[in-house]
């Protein structure tokens, strides 16, 4: 049979429905495979092919012993509801087989739909029947349900389910009777689209027609509060455009959910596109609308930008001090001075010869006192998301050098996996400085996340650290700026980055996190070695070299107690000096060579490496012989194995 | 063209003939039409209730010295309570921007996720603001808690911006230009209103005078329910809505505060803690009042 079920809703949120789609295809349709669908008012199941009823099933009921005799299997008999005559004897027990019929797929849906439907966990529910009465993300107001012509009868907060279903609020009957069949032509007739994916199609081609910038967030979003999607464009008074393009943007996308035009590439256009949900504007009424909505909002921009100048952010200082960065760790004020701070610590952690420009040091010192105070502006107060960009057009406005004001323009950057570390040196300076100084702080008194718990971000400005350091190739080691837990905290995030992000194999991150050079190079230096370990990963030689190095680990762990004094005279020709003839020269080449040549030479040490495993007994009855093997062996793996550790590397043998 | 009372009079008589009491505003300064009486009260306990009123809302903080074109220290809500919300509550609330002259047929209408909360209030609801050709013309919120309580009837609180509903109709871009009655203008109204207040809150209500006064009714609402006797036969009579009061002058001296800049930020939490504790036990005073 086929089914169909309708969740008739006030709007939910679009951020949420597609997650209620994601559960709702998870339904337990008796093995049919739902299809979902949704529009702001309704959430929608589709499957075919649900079984008409489930398989009769036979069971077996284990009556009482036979010890018990016929009076207690008579009595069993009656309370299952047969005669004795139905029970047999199997072993020393009573036994009653019975065929369990199976039910219709309607009665089980009739009670299985309602928890299922109520069960659809949201982020916040309400309820509104009364108090103790049902919750879900907005009241629901009708249900459709049925299974081939046939309504599956059930009752949700006082709303039973039917085969009427509602149209567009404004344009559609109130009152449609559908079928499974014409379930939606009917309600395109009534002004519903319910496919998202044709909703979203209409918007993409509609809006690029009339030349808005598709901005796929805002796609997603208007696919979300439509049930009727047609897009309008509208225009604004150019002078507006005098306005930063990043407040007019963030006011048509953000506020009013507008795509915006551009006239050439990064050049606005005084015009945007509005997506309306409805089917037309004849009359122009709603462009209308939104035109003069926009230019109120562009107007309030322009006030806050004249009230803003009144007051540079240079002497905002006082106005920092009653802003609180925490409860428990103070102000703005404080903070951007500990800011400046920590930019004053890393420039001076610059190793000597590759000294800190002192420009930029100073320009990021002096970025470090303004870079907050655009928090205390009525321009940030209104579009917080602009916070840091309204500081550096501020300060570009008010005469502070380039790179000063570039630097506050972009420090809460990377806001997100998608963004890009600040363009500049200095920029990036600031942004470290900054988030450093919130991790430090916050490790300090304790606000440490754990599981899903970081009110305060902490994990995205440590991959923000980290992405700093390894995008702009910074030459600071981790270890100096971090200690103990936020050093470890700051390390799983540089995991995190080159796994998740990066595409490396676990494997390989650990064998170079892991190896000795991590804590005393870079996190440059350390993708440097990651990116040649993965490209000589595949070939046959690295993968042999890299399982001996894991067998010779064993070797050395295993057996304790030698003495670490080598004596190359002690080795014995062939296989043996041979290694360490090739170990030498290894050693002897590959000084100052690139991380890619130096694993090729260690992966053509394959041959030797065969030949010593094969014809060489490590453990030998002679305890000077052995002890200067396994030595010869340590300084081996040690030695060669300083970038990166190979015995970390799962190896195709290994692989399940 | 419909002016400003007018706009105002057609939603009273729409919800009047939809068996809402049409209440006159609160003689006193709030921030929201919420917090009068005929809300925050009301919607505790299980008795049902439909009122509406116009509620001149005082927002210092807002203040632009009469410049801005949209802005405002004090704006008039239509405040709307519908306890318990009947099934059909948007439709209701359609039929009244209907009412008001906007053919919805020609519009665009949107419902956007927007949940209301109330620190001060212990008070917080489900909801949207609701969006007339990009413009959010009003605040729907579906209750569910109001001064600490679960509330036992949803009621649909529907708030409209009439400025910018009257704004919209009227095609002006200022709200000081619309018509507020045949040839006279809301600037000629309330100008010189929102000047003076905005003088008065930006620049010379006295700091430590308002503090005073807000310790003040602060101590007087507290005095008035330690007096409150649960059992006492003649609780009916006690001054639990004059208490009350003392609360809305402590949550509008607040205001008053934050917007002279005089609150600094580990106050503000614990003023605002100390207003929610007097809202918070008010009503839970008037639920044993009414129970």
């Amino acid at each position: 049979m086929n089914f169909l079920l309708e969740i008739g809703s006030e709007e939910i949120p679009h951020w949420m429905i597609p997650g209620a789609l994601d559960q709702l295809s998870k339904l337990d349709l008796l093995g049919a495979v739902p299809l979902v669908d949704a529009t702001p008012r309704r959430l929608v199941v589709k499957a075919g092919g649900v079984p008409e009823r489930t398989p009769d099933q036979e069971q077996i009921v284990k009556g009482p012993p036979l010890s018990a005799g016929d009076k207690a299997a008579a009595g069993f008999a009656k309370k299952q509801g047969v005669e004795l005559s139905a029970m047999t004897k199997v072993g020393d027990y009573y036994e009653l087989r019975k065929t369990v019929p199976g039910r219709r797929a309607i009665d089980i849906l009739a009670d299985y739909l309602p928890a299922a439907i109520i069960g659809l966990q949201w982020p916040k529910t309400m309820y509104w029947t009364a108090k103790n009465g049902p919750r879900f993300i907005r009241p629901i107001r009708w249900i459709v349900a049925l299974s081939d012509d046939q309504v599956i009868p059930f009752e949700i907060a006082g709303v039973r389910s039917g085969k009427v279903t509602r149209g567009h609020r404004q344009l559609g009957a109130a009152a449609i009777p559908v079928t499974i069949e014409s379930y939606n032509e009917a309600l395109r007739k009534n002004f519903v689209i319910l496919s998202s994916h044709e909703r979203r199609h209409k918007i993409e081609t509609e809006a690029s027609k009339l030349g808005a910038k598709i901005d796929a967030d805002l796609l997603e979003t208007l696919t979300f509060i439509t049930e009727y999607p047609t897009a309008i464009r509208g225009e604004f008074d150019p002078k507006f455009l005098e306005l930063p393009a990043e407040v007019l943007t963030t006011v048509m996308r953000h506020h009013q959910k507008y795509f915006s035009v551009e006239s050439a590439p990064g050049v606005l256009a005084p015009s945007f596109v509005a997506v309306m949900n409805t089917s037309g504007d004849p009359e122009g009424l709603v462009k209308q609308g939104n035109e003069k909505v926009l230019r109120a909002r562009f107007n309030d921009a322009r006030f806050f930008w004249d009230v803003d100048q009144k007051r540079p952010l240079r002497d905002r200082h006082i106005m920092l001090l009653s802003l609180t960065f925490h409860a428990k760790l103070g102000n703005y004020d404080e903070k951007a001075r500990r800011v400046a701070g920590i930019v004053q610590e890393l420039a001076s952690q610059f190793p000597e010869e590759l000294e800190f420009p002192f420009e930029d040091a100073h320009h990021a010192f002096a970025a470090a006192a303004i870079c907050k105070s655009d928090l205390t502006t009525e321009m940030v107060k209104e579009f917080t998301d602009l916070q840091g960009v309204i500081g550096g057009l501020y300060a570009r406005a008010q005469g502070e050098p380039d790179a000063v004001a570039q630097a506050v323009y972009e420090h809460y950057k990377p806001t997100s996996a998608d963004d890009s570390i600040p363009s500049t040196r200095v920029g990036q300076l600031l942004s470290l400085a900054d988030k450093l100084d919130s991790l430090r702080e916050c490790f300090r008194i304790g606000l440490i996340p754990s599981g899903s718990k970081d009110p305060l971000a902490l994990r995205r400005a440590a991959l923000g650290v980290v992405r700093i350091l390894i995008e702009g190739r910074w030459e600071l080691l981790l270890g100096k700026i971090a200690q103990d837990e936020l050093l470890n905290f700051l390390m799983d995030r540089v995991r995190h980055y080159f796994i998740e992000t990066r595409d490396f194999k676990y494997d390989e991150v650990n064998a170079v996190l892991a190896s000795m050079m991590t804590p005393i190079r870079t996190l440059h230096d350390a993708e440097l070695r990651l990116q040649a370990l993965a490209e000589i990963r595949s070939t046959p030689d690295f993968e042999a070299v890299a399982a001996s190095f894991k067998r010779i680990r064993n070797i050395v762990k295993q057996a304790q107690g030698f003495s670490h004094a080598f004596d190359a005279s002690l080795l014995e020709s062939g296989p043996e000096s041979d290694l360490y003839e090739a170990y030498l020269a290894a050693q002897r080449n590959l000084q100052g060579k690139s991380y890619r040549v130096i694993l090729e030479g260690i992966a053509s040490l394959r041959p030797q490496i065969d030949a010593f495993f094969d014809k060489v007994l490590v453990n030998v009855p002679d305890p000077k012989i052995r002890s200067n093997r396994l030595s010869f062996l340590a300084r081996f793996l040690i030695d060669l194995t300083t970038f990166a550790d190979f015995s970390e590397i799962v190896t195709a043998g290994e692989q399940k | 063209m419909d002016t400003f009372q007018d706009t105002v009079f057609k939603l009273k008589r729409y919800w009047a003939d939809r068996g809402a009491i049409i209440q006159e505003p609160y003689d006193m300064e709030v921030g929201a039409g919420t917090m009068c009486p005929e809300t925050f009260l009301r919607v505790l306990g299980p008795k049902p209730y439909r009122v509406a009123y116009v509620q001149p809302s005082r927002r210092p903080a807002d203040g632009r010295y009469g410049e801005n074109p949209n802005r405002l220290y004090k704006h008039q809500q239509l405040q709307v309570i519908l306890k318990p919300s009947p099934d059909d509550v948007i439709d209701l609330y359609l039929g009244s921007i209907e009412a008001i002259g906007i053919d919805l047929k020609k519009h665009d209408i949107k419902f956007e996720e927007d949940n209301w909360e109330a620190p001060t209030l212990g008070a917080w609801g489900i909801g949207w603001q609701v969006m007339l050709d990009g413009l959010e013309i009003s605040q729907f919120t579906y209750f569910q808690q109001c001064g600490g309580f679960d509330l036992d009837l949803v009621p649909a609180e529907l708030t409209y911006g009439l400025e910018r509903i009257s704004a919209f109709l009227q095609g002006v871009d200022s709200v000081y230009d619309m018509e507020w009655a045949p040839g006279v203008k809301y600037r000629d109204v309330r100008f010189l209103d929102e000047l003076q207040s905005s003088v008065y809150n930006f620049e010379m209500a006295d700091v430590d005078r308002l503090r005073r006064l807000f310790d003040e009714y602060e101590a007087e609402n507290k005095r008035l329910l330690k007096l409150y006797d649960p059992k006492s036969e003649a609780k009916a009579r006690f001054p639990v809505i004059p208490a009350y009061e003392q609360v809305l002058k402590c949550s509008h001296l607040f205001n008053l505060l934050d917007a002279r800049g005089a609150i600094s930020v580990t106050e503000r939490v614990g003023m605002i803690k100390r207003v929610r504790d007097l809202a918070v036990s008010t009503a839970q005073t008037w639920a044993d009042q009414q129970s």
